[in-house]
C-alpha cells in the first residue's frame, strides 16, 4: 500500500477550487500519480516513513495498524475511546516543540496522521535491542497482566509517561500515574500491580527515547504537500491557515469539521455515518494558540483539552478536578475545547463551568467575525447559533475576578472518564455579605447547557445565608425539568442539583465556610 | 520450582503485544467477515423480513437466516430453548435474526443495520417480579427447607422482613466475543474461538452443521478475559461463523463489536429478594426464610445451576438451623443471563450479609459481632442447609487475623467520632467474610484430562482441557509438571487448548481449572516419572521411592543423572515418554431434586475490611482503604493468586457500586458500551490496598494442597457495599437500616440517605 496512489482520483473537478491552496505542490507530486493534486499521507510508523494513499478517509488508525500493517499488538476493546486497549503514542512538532501523547487509535482517522509519528507497542522492544523495555519489564515483574488484552494499551500509556519523565529527569508521583492511566480499563487485575509497575519502571536501567532523532525525522517529513486527501469514499481537507479554513467552510457547507475526532470518530464507528467531505482543523497552528491579556485567557478553538487544562490550572484551580474527570488522558490529548463547545452536548462538561465565569466565544466566517456569550451559542437541543459557514475560532475566558467565588462540580457514577449525570459551574460575588453577582449554569439538567435564571434572579441582593440557600434550592425547580436516562433519574438529577447548590453555599458562605476537605470525597487534585 | 511467584507464562508476550488472540491470527486467504442482524422488538412474531437492502449493501456476499442452518437451530447449553437465529419469534431486543457476510468487517456491520423487519408485537415481560407474578419461568421453581423455619420464625423474639434488589453485571471481558472458522477437507471445520468451553463449542457447531463431533476442531490459545461470559455464550458466535463458513466454503470471522456483544449476550443475574428472619437478643439467627427471584432472561441457559449455587450460598459462613430458601428463574424478554464469576454464589451470600447487617442495627450492635456468633462451628453447628458437613472451617481464625491486622476496632471508633463532627462527609467501615464451595454442582463435570509429552531433548509440552483466560491456569499446570519431573519451569510449555487433543472436557469454570487440570497433568507426569524411575532402578539399582527429581537431575543416594540424559536413554530403550492423565474429584454427590448432598469437595474462605467516605449531598463515595485476607490453600503461585484476589475484589466492588444495567421502557438495554456501563477504573483502586493470603493448607487432597481462587474472592467486594451502608446509617446515628440496593450508585446512596432523613 505504500507509494500506491492509483485508486482514488474521485472527481478532479471537485478538487480544482482547492488548487490555490497547494503551495509547493509540484515538489511532492513526485510521489503522486501524475497530475493528481492529491495528498499522500506521510507519517512515521514506529520510526519509519510510511506513505498511504489508498485508505478510506475515515479508516481508523486502529484498523489500519491491525488490518493493513499486521501490527496486532494494538487491540480493540470498544471502538469508542473508552477502554484504552487501542492506545498508541502520537508524536508531533508543535510550537513548543516535540510532543508525545497517548491517543486512542480507534477513533483517529488515518489521514490525520499526516506529518506525525505513531508508535505502537511493537516499537518498545526494538528500542532496547529486542529486550523488554523498562516499562514492559516492570509490568512483568509486578504481575501487571493477567489476560493481557488491556496490557499493550497500558504499556503505551506508561511508555508515554516514562518518556516524559525520562526527558525531564523526574519521577511521577502517584497521582500523575493515575492520571496517565485514566483512559485504560483493565477487567482482570484491579489496577494495583499496574500502579506498582509504574513505580518499578524507573528502578531498572533506563532506556532513553531519541527525542532529537525524532524531531529531525519529523522536520524532514514537513515537505509541502497538497492539502486535500481524496479517495473514492470521500475527501479530507487539511487547511493550514484560518483563512483557508474559512474559505473551505464557505465552499463546503456540507462538510464535517473534524478537530480531535473524539465525537466525530464515534459517528463513524457506531452510527455508520458516511462523511464524504471532511475539513480537518488539526494542521492550523493559529487554532492552537493560547494567549492572555489583562482581561482574558484566549484559547483558540483547536487547543486540546489537555493544553487548555494546563493553561487554566494556574488561574482556575477550581477546575482541576473537572479536568481530571473530563474523559480520560488520551481523549483530552486530542479532543479540543472548541470541539466540546461546538458540539454543544447538553451533558458536556466545559460549558457550564465556562458559562459561570462569563466566557465568550468567537465565531468566524469569510463574512467576518462575531463574538457572543457562550451561553447564547446554545439555542435548543444540539441546535446552535452558528451559521453553516461559521467556525468557532476562539474561546475568551475572563481572568478570575478578585471577589468572585467560583466552583464547578461533576457528578457521575465513576470518578474517571464518565459522562456527567449533572455538572454545574457556579460563581458568586458578595458585597457586604449580599449577593451582588451570581451565575449558575448546569449541564445534564436541560436540552442545552443552561443558566438558572430564576434562581440567579432570586439570589441577587439577598444575604448569602442558610435561609437564602434553602430557598434558592427550591427555586432551581423553576429553572430545570431534567429527564430520566441511564445515568440518573429526573428526580435524582433535581435533588443533586439542589444539593450541589447547597454545597456551593457551604463552601462560599461568608461565615464559617467549609473547606474542600469537609465537602469533597475526592479531595484536592 | 513450584509454589513460586513465577510470572504468567505469557507475561512477556502480553507486554510486547506478541500474545495472539483469535483476532490476531494471520487470516487465511479469502476470509470473509460476518455481522449479526438483531431484533428490535422485545417480544414479537416476525410478520415479514425484507433483507434486500442488506443484500445490496456494499461488499455483502451472503445473508443467512434460520432456514439456512443445516442442522439443529439451537445452541442452548442445557435446555434446547436458544435458537441460533430467531425463527419467526423474537424474544428480546438484540436477539440474532440473521447473519450477513461481507468482504470487510465494517461492510458487514453496516449492512446488518439495513434490514426492514415487520414485527407483530406481543406483550413483553421486562422485570423479574412481573415475570414471577405471571408465573413465567424458564424452569420450575426450587426450594430447600431445613428444620421448621415457619414455626421458629413465629416464635422468634425479634423479626425482620423486607426486600432487597441486587443488580446484574456485564462480564466486560476486554476482548469481545469472536469466532473464526476455516473449512477444511472432507467437511471438517477448524474453529478458533475465544471460549471457556471448547468442547461445548465443538458440540454446538457439530449440531448446527449436522456433523459428527470428530469433524469439528475447536482451538483456544487464550482469551482476553472470560469471567463466565464465554462459557456457554460463545456458542452462538461459533455456530454463526461455522454456518457461514459452511454455506460459502470460505473462512469466516465473526468478531463482535462491543455494543453488539453487550446487546446480544447475557450477564450476571440480577436478584430480587424477599426475606423474613428471626433472631434472639444476641443476634443469633433462629430462622430465615428467603425468596430469590432472578432474571433468567428469555431462555434457560445456565440459570438453573446459577440459582442452585445461589441457594447453596445463602448460608455463606453462617449456620442456619431452620431455613427456607426458594429460587425462581424468571423468564423475561431480555438477554439470557449466564455465568459470571461466582455463578450465583455471590448473589446467594450477599442476602444473608444484608440480613446480618440489619440485625446488628436493630439490636444496636457491631455487625461483626453478629457475624461471629452466627459463624459455622468447627464440630457442631456445621452442617449446611443442603446437608454437607463443613469440615475445613477456618473462618474464625481468618476473621481474628484480619480483625487485628486491619485495626478494625480502633478504626471503628475513630470513624464514629469522625462522623459526629463531619457535617457532609461520612465514613463507613465493614468487615465481611466469605465461604465458597468448590466443585461443579453437577457431579460428572468434575473430570479432566491432560497430555504430557517429554521430547528427547528434554523439553516438555503439556496440554489439558482447561482454557487460559488470564487466571494463570497454564502457568500453574506447567508448574505442577515441572515440580513432578524436577525440571525448570522454562522447559515446560503449555499448548493451546484443542478438542482434538484432550476430548470431552468440561468448561473452565466454577474455579476448578487448576484443581481438575492440574491434577490430570500431575497424573500424566507421574506416569512418565514412574517409567523413568523404573529405568533408573534398572540402570543404577536402589528403590524407586528413594529417587528424587529435582534441579533438572534425577538422583538417589548414590547415583545422579541429568533429566535430559535419562530421557534420551529412555527413548533408546523404547520407553513411552508421553502420557495421558485423568482426574475426577472424589466424594461428590448431589441430588438435584432434593437439593441435598455433597456438591463441594471443599470450601475456600476469606474476609475483607473496607473503609469508605461518602458525600451525603450527592451520594458520591470513595474507597479509602481495603484489607483483604484470602484462603488459597497452599498456593501454587502466590503472585497469581494475589492477582486473582485483588482483581476479584475490585470486580466485586464494581458489581455492587458503579456497574449498573438499565433497560429502556421498551426493553432495550441502554447501557451497552463502556460509555454508559462503568466498570472500575484506575482511580477506583485505593492506594491503601493490603492483600494477604491466609496461611492454610487444604485439608483435602487437592493439587499440591492449594485451593481454587478464581471466584471466591469476588465476595470480598461485599465489604465495600456494607461500608457504604454503614456510612449512610451514621446519618441517622445508626438507628435505622438504610434501604440501599445494589449497585450503590450515587443515586442509590442519595436515595437511601433521603429515606432515612424522612421523619
Ligand atoms: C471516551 C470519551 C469520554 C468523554 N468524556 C467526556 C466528558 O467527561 N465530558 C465531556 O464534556 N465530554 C466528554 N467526551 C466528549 C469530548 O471528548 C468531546 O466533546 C470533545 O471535546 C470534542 O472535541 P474534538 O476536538 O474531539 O471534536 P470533534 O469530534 O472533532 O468534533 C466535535 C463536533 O464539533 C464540531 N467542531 C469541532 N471543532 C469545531 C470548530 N472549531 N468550530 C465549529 N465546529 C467544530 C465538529 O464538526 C463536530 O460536530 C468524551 C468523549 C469520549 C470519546
Ligand atoms: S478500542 Fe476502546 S478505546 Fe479504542
Ligand atoms: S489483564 Fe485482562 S483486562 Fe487487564
Amino acid at each position: 500500500m505504500e507509494n500506491n496512489s492509483t485508486s482514488h482520483t474521485k472527481s478532479y473537478a471537485s478538487l480544482i477550487h482547492c488548487t490555490r491552496l497547494f503551495r509547493g505542490f509540484e515538489k511532492v507530486n513526485q510521489d503522486n500519480q501524475i497530475g493528481s493534486p492529491n495528498r499522500n499521507i506521510q507519517f512515521l510508523l514506529n520510526n519509519e516513513i510510511v506513505r498511504v494513499s489508498d485508505v478510506e478517509p475515515t479508516k481508523s488508525v486502529l484498523s489500519y495498524l491491525r488490518e493493513d500493517r499486521f501490527l496486532t499488538g494494538t487491540k480493540e476493546g470498544c471502538a469508542e475511546g473508552d477502554c484504552g486497549a487501542c492506545t498508541v503514542v502520537i508524536a508531533e512538532l508543535e510550537s513548543e516543540g516535540l510532543s508525545l501523547k497517548s491517543v486512542n487509535a480507534c477513533i483517529q482517522f488515518v489521514p490525520t496522521l499526516h506529518g506525525k509519528a505513531v508508535f505502537t507497542v511493537e516499537f518498545l522492544r526494538r528500542q532496547n535491542n529486542g529486550n523488554l523495555h523498562p516499562v514492559q519489564q516492570a509490568m512483568v515483574d509486578k504481575h501487571g497482566s493477567q489476560c493481557g488484552f488491556c496490557t499493550p494499551g497500558f504499556i503505551m500509556s506508561l511508555w508515554c509517561l516514562y518518556n516524559e519523565h525520562q526527558e525531564a529527569k523526574t519521577i511521577p508521583i502517584r497521582s500523575d500515574v493515575r492520571s496517565a492511566l485514566t483512559g485504560n480499563l483493565c477487567r482482570c487485575t484491579g489496577y494495583k500491580p499496574i500502579l506498582q509497575a509504574a513505580d518499578a519502571m524507573f528502578e531498572v536501567a533506563p532506556v532513553t527515547f531519541d527525542n532529537d532523532g525524532l524531531r529531525d525525522k519529523l522536520l524532514a517529513l514537513k515537505t509541502e504537500s497538497p492539502s486535500t486527501y481524496s479517495h473514492t469514499e470521500g475527501q479530507l481537507h487539511s487547511p493550514t491557515t484560518t483563512a483557508e479554513l474559512l474559505q473551505l467552510r464557505a465552499d463546503h457547507p456540507e462538510a464535517t469539521l473534524l478537530a480531535g475526532g473524539t465525537d466525530v470518530g464515534l459517528w463513524v464507528n457506531k452510527q455508520f455515518r458516511t462523511l464524504s467531505s471532511i475539513i480537518y482543523l488539526g494542521d492550523i497552528p493559529e487554532l492552537k494558540s493560547i494567549t492572555q491579556n489583562d482581561q482574558y485567557i484566549n484559547i483558540a478553538a483547536g487547543v486540546t483539552l489537555s493544553n487548555a487544562y494546563k493553561a487554566l490550572a494556574k488561574h482556575y484551580p477550581e477546575m482541576n478536578q473537572m479536568w481530571e474527570r473530563f474523559a480520560s488522558r488520551p481523549i483530552r490529548n486530542v479532543g479540543t475545547l472548541g470541539g466540546n463547545i461546538a458540539n454543544g452536548s447538553p451533558i458536556g462538561d466545559s460549558m457550564p463551568a465556562l458559562i459561570a465565569i462569563a466566557t465568550r466565544v468567537v465565531l468566524s466566517s469569510v463574512r467576518g467575525q462575531r463574538e457572543l456569550l457562550l451561553e447564547d451559542l446554545y439555542l435548543d437541543y444540539m441546535k446552535k447559533d452558528m451559521a453553516a459557514d461559521e467556525v468557532v475560532t476562539l474561546i475568551k475566558i475572563p481572568l478570575p475576578l478578585a471577589d468572585q467565588a467560583f466552583r464547578c462540580y461533576k457528578l457521575s457514577k465513576r470518578y474517571d472518564s464518565d459522562i456527567s449525570a449533572v455538572f454545574t459551574g457556579m460563581a458568586i460575588t458578595l458585597d457586604n455579605d449580599l449577593v451582588s453577582d451570581v451565575k449558575i449554569a448546569f449541564g445534564g439538567m436541560a436540552a442545552t447547557p443552561k443558566r438558572a435564571s430564576h434562581t440567579e434572579q432570586f439570589l441577587l441582593g439577598k444575604s448569602w445565608d442558610e435561609a437564602t440557600a434553602k430557598q434558592a434550592m427550591t427555586i432551581l425547580k423553576q429553572d430545570y425539568s431534567p429527564m430520566t436516562d441511564m445515568r440518573a433519574s429526573d428526580q435524582n438529577r433535581m435533588q443533586s442539583a439542589m444539593n450541589l447548590l447547597y454545597r456551593f453555599y457551604l463552601e462560599t458562605r461568608p461565615v464559617n465556610p467549609l473547606t474542600k476537605e469537609m465537602t469533597d470525597v475526592f479531595g484536592e487534585v | 520450582m513450584s509454589r513460586k511467584s513465577h510470572p504468567h507464562e505469557s507475561a512477556a508476550l502480553h507486554v510486547s503485544g506478541e500474545a495472539s488472540y483469535a483476532d490476531d491470527l494471520r487470516e487465511a486467504a479469502g476470509t470473509l467477515y460476518a455481522a449479526v442482524g438483531m431484533s428490535e422488538s422485545a417480544h414479537a412474531n416476525i410478520r415479514s423480513m425484507d433483507l434486500a437492502a442488506v443484500k445490496a449493501s456494499a461488499g455483502v456476499v451472503a445473508v443467512l437466516t434460520a432456514k439456512d442452518i443445516p442442522g439443529i437451530n439451537d445452541c442452548g447449553p442445557i435446555i434446547k430453548d436458544d435458537p441460533i437465529l430467531a425463527d419467526g419469534l423474537v424474544q428480546y431486543i438484540g436477539q440474532a435474526v440473521f447473519v450477513v457476510v461481507a468482504e470487510s468487517y465494517m461492510q458487514a456491520r453496516r449492512a446488518a443495520t439495513k434490514a426492514v423487519i415487520d414485527y407483530d408485537e406481543l406483550p413483553a415481560v421486562l422485570k423479574p417480579l412481573d415475570a414471577k407474578a405471571a408465573e413465567s419461568f424458564v424452569a420450575p421453581p426450587m426450594q430447600l427447607v431445613r428444620g421448621s423455619p415457619q414455626e421458629k420464625l413465629a416464635n422468634s423474639p425479634n423479626r425482620n422482613s423486607g426486600t432487597l434488589s441486587v443488580g446484574g453485571q456485564e462480564q466486560f471481558y476486554l476482548e469481545g466475543q469472536i469466532s473464526y472458522v476455516i473449512p477444511k477437507e472432507d467437511n471438517q471445520f477448524h474453529v478458533y474461538c475465544s471460549t471457556q468451553h471448547p468442547t461445548e463449542m465443538q458440540h454446538a457447531v457439530a449440531h448446527a452443521l449436522k456433523l459428527y463431533f470428530n469433524q469439528v476442531l475447536v482451538e483456544t490459545r487464550r482469551m482476553g478475559g472470560g469471567f463466565g461470559g464465554k462459557e456457554s455464550q460463545s456458542a452462538i458466535f461459533a455456530c454463526l461463523a461455522a454456518i457461514c463458513a459452511n454455506h460459502l466454503n470460505r473462512p469466516v470471522k465473526l468478531r463482535l463489536d462491543r455494543d453488539d456483544d453487550m446487546m446480544i449476550t447475557g450477564k450476571r443475574h440480577c436478584f430480587e429478594y424477599d426475606y423474613d428472619i428471626g433472631f434472639d437478643d444476641d443476634g443469633k439467627i433462629l430462622a430465615a426464610k428467603i425468596e430469590m427471584v432472578t432474571r433468567a432472561g428469555y431462555s434457560a441457559d445456565l440459570s438453573v445451576p446459577v440459582a442452585t449455587r445461589a441457594v447453596c450460598h445463602f448460608d455463606n459462613a453462617y449456620y442456619l438451623s431452620d431455613v427456607d430458601i426458594a429460587a425462581f428463574c424468571a423468564k423475561t424478554n431480555t438477554q439470557s443471563n449466564t455465568a459470571f464469576r461466582g455463578f450465583g454464589g455471590p448473589q446467594g451470600a450477599i442476602a444473608i450479609e444484608y440480613l446480618i447487617d440489619n440485625i446488628a442495627r436493630i439490636l444496636g450492635k457491631d455487625p461483626l459481632d453478629i457475624r461471629k456468633i452466627n459463624y459455622y462451628g468447627k464440630t457442631s453447628r456445621n452442617t449446611t442447609p443442603y446437608g454437607q458437613t463443613v469440615e475445613d472451617n477456618v473462618i474464625h481464625e481468618l476473621t481474628a487475623e484480619i480483625e487485628a491486622s486491619s485495626d478494625y476496632h480502633q478504626r471503628h471508633s475513630e470513624i464514629q467520632a469522625f462522623n459526629k463532627t463531619s457535617p457532609i462527609l461520612k465514613k463507613g467501615l465493614a468487615l465481611t467474610p466469605l465461604k465458597f464451595g468448590i466443585s461443579f454442582n453437577v457431579v460428572h463435570f468434575n473430570q479432566a484430562g491432560a497430555l504430557v509429552h517429554v521430547y528427547v531433548d528434554g523439553s516438555i509440552l503439556v496440554n489439558h482441557g482447561g482454557t487460559e483466560m488470564g487466571q494463570g491456569l497454564n502457568t500453574k499446570v506447567a508448574q505442577v509438571v515441572s515440580h513432578v519431573l524436577g525440571v525448570d519451569l522454562g522447559i515446560v510449555r503449555a499448548t493451546p487448548t484443542d478438542t482434538s487433543k484432550v476430548a470431552n472436557t468440561s468448561a473452565t469454570a466454577a474455579s476448578t481449572g487448576t484443581d481438575l487440570n492440574g491434577k490430570a497433568a500431575e497424573n500424566a507426569a507421574l506416569k512418565i516419572r514412574k517409567r523413568l524411575c523404573d529405568l533408573f532402578v534398572e540402570r543404577f539399582g536402589g528403590e524407586v521411592d528413594d529417587i528424587l527429581f529435582a534441579d533438572n537431575n534425577v538422583r538417589n543416594g548414590s547415583h545422579e543423572i541429568s533429566f535430559n540424559e535419562l530421557v534420551e536413554q529412555a527413548y533408546l530403550e523404547r520407553i513411552q515418554l508421553w502420557s495421558d492423565g485423568f482426574y475426577k474429584t472424589p466424594e461428590l454427590n448431589w441430588n438435584k431434586d432434593t437439593l441435598t448432598g455433597r456438591p463441594f469437595y471443599y470450601y475456600a474462605y476469606g474476609a475483607s475490611v473496607s473503609e469508605v467516605l461518602i458525600d451525603t449531598l450527592t451520594g458520591e463515595w470513595k474507597l479509602l482503604r481495603a484489607d483483604l485476607l484470602h484462603d488459597a490453600g497452599n498456593s501454587i503461585n502466590p503472585a497469581i493468586d494475589m492477582g486473582q484476589v485483588e482483581g476479584a475484589f475490585i470486580q466485586g466492588m464494581g458489581w455492587l457500586t458503579t456497574e449498573e444495567l438499565k433497560w429502556t421502557p421498551k426493553g432495550k438495554l441502554a447501557t451497552h458500551a463502556p460509555s454508559t456501563y462503568k466498570i472500575p477504573a484506575v482511580n477506583d483502586c485505593p492506594d491503601d490496598l493490603r492483600v494477604k493470603l491466609f496461611d492454610n493448607k487444604s485439608k483435602f487432597d487437592t493439587i499440591m494442597r492449594s485451593k481454587a481462587v478464581g471466584e471466591p474472592p469476588l465476595l470480598l467486594g461485599f465489604s465495600v457495599f456494607f461500608a457504604i451502608r454503614d456510612a449512610i446509617a451514621s446519618v441517622a446515628d445508626y438507628t435505622q437500616n438504610p434501604e440501599l440496593n445494589a449497585p450503590a450508585t450515587p443515586e442509590a446512596i442519595l436515595s437511601a440517605i433521603t429515606g432515612l432523613q424522612q421523619p
